[in-house]
């Protein structure tokens, strides 16, 4: 079973949808203990940094033993932001860490938020992006960006390289929205639910 | 490199798509899941639905149809017409849409965007404006409709558009009412003194009719986005035809799909 994380931010359908759509076994929780049951983890996350204080319920304690445990993790957006350190966006609120990094605004030469289809540099050797070809295209929306690390597994241009997807063992992340880039998306997605 | 956005807009009148000029002369142009599904595939990068009747006794056919739609649908979904306040957005995100569209409710209320983008995102919504030309002169400003372009209500697009910037809207979808159902190409003045007035995406809207209108919106008018109806029904403009030739122009299109 496959957890997808609710926090009370946003709407969570269209991943609940998506996963439907590939026949996956889905529920959405905002029950540390059934994240603690589920084989594999969901984080999305849209909007501002400090909707991720609504972690504090315990949902933080379980993502993190989760992670510890092995248990693959997808982060979505702003999920895949609370994998760094923190955020411009909201520097009291700590990110998971996970990544070195802060995720910070885009330069002022190009126009904020960053909306639309963008495409993928992929970097060889990911499991989330296998069979992804180079320079397919996913939509993004959002303000800030995470910096490109060794983790980095895809790279997009936008005023400067910013991370598009990380990797590291079984802890994923996209800052593009796989529920709504199409058959790219689609596949990404089922590239996580056989991990 | 981020690309620029076709999107295609399904008018629906009591659970069907409709096609006419101005809302007259409605013809049938099919299920709105379907021709989603069917835009989707031939390269639109988003659809919108917009509910051009949206008197209350038809909200339940507006959700039956966003479920549907949503369903099969893997590129951002738009959902507007007759959403007054927060609940009527609230519902229409449950049926699954990724975005609402706020026109007249949003100019009755502008603290209406505000309380939509807090609990789901700015990204989730746009603000819809339709904008007429206040005289032919140069020195013309534009005027914002409402009540489906019924209304004049005094106020500056341009104004407006900030206004709702800053409020939380996520997009702009400016449509021209001067051009809309002409396909006499977009108001590229209009689009241009907006998107240069606002740092959130502008999306183009009216006028439509070739793909030369396309290539001047982006260009001229500085869209980041544009949309069209009637073009994209009937098959009087292929999408994955109008995104080759945008591509052959050197504007940077998702291409292939």
């Amino acid at each position: 079973m496959i957890a997808i994380v609710d926090y009370g931010a946003g709407n969570l359908n269209s991943v609940k949808k998506a996963f439907d759509y590939l026949g996956a076994e889905i529920m959405v929780t905002n029950e540390p203990g059934t994240l603690a049951a589920a084989n594999k983890i969901v984080f999305p996350g849209v909007g501002h940094f400090s909707s991720l204080r609504a972690l504090d319920t315990g949902l933080r304690k379980a993502l993190l033993h989760a992670v510890s445990m092995g248990k693959p993790l997808l982060g979505i957006c702003l999920g895949m932001q609370w994998l760094f350190e923190g955020s411009e966006e909201c520097a009291e609120i700590a990110g998971a860490g996970i990544f070195p990094g802060k995720c910070r605004q885009f330069p002022s030469s190009v126009k904020s938020p960053h909306v639309g289809w963008n495409s993928l540099t992929v970097k060889e050797g990911s499991r989330l992006l296998r069979g992804i070809a180079q320079d397919s295209f996913v939509y993004y929306t959002h303000s800030f960006h995470a910096p490109l690390t060794v983790a980095t597994t895809a790279a997009t241009e936008y005023g400067l390289q910013f991370a598009g997807a990380v990797e590291r063992g079984n802890i994923f992340g996209v800052q593009f929205h796989p529920e709504k880039s199409g058959d790219v998306g689609l596949a990404i997605l089922k590239n996580f639910c056989e991990v | 490199m981020l690309t620029k956005r076709i999107i295609a807009c399904l008018d629906m009148d009591g659970g069907r798509v409709v096609k006419g000029v101005r809302f007259k002369n409605l013809r049938d142009a099919g299920d709105p899941a379907e021709c989603a599904t069917a835009h989707a595939r031939s390269g639109a990068d988003e659809i919108v639905l917009l509910d051009i009747t949206a008197t209350s006794g038809n909200r339940n056919t507006l959700l039956e149809a966003v479920r549907g739609t949503a369903r099969s649908l893997f590129v951002p979904f738009t959902v507007g017409g007759g959403i007054r306040q927060l609940e009527d957005a609230a519902a229409v995100f449950d049926a699954g849409a990724d975005k609402i569209a706020i026109n007249s409710a949003a100019v009755h209320d502008p603290a209406l965007i505000g309380k939509i983008a807090a609990r789901f995102g700015s990204q989730a919504v746009v603000v819809a404006i339709d904008a007429r030309k206040t005289d032919r002169s140069a020195q013309g400003s534009f005027e914002v409709y409402v009540s489906g372009g019924r209304v004049p209500t005094g106020r500056d697009a341009i104004e407006w558009a900030q206004e709702a910037a800053a409020c939380g809207a996520g997009e702009i979808l400016l449509t021209s009412m001067d051009r809309d159902g002409t396909q006499s190409g977009f108001d590229c003045e209009l689009v241009r003194a907006v998107a240069e007035a606002v740092s959130i995406p502008v999306i183009a809207s009216g006028g439509a009719g070739s793909a030369r209108d396309f290539i001047e919106v982006f260009r001229d008018g500085r869209a980041d986005a544009a949309l069209a109806a009637s073009i994209f029904h009937f098959g009087l403009e292929n999408i994955a035809e109008l995104k080759r030739e945008l591509r052959d122009a050197s504007i940077p299109v998702r291409w292939p799909c």
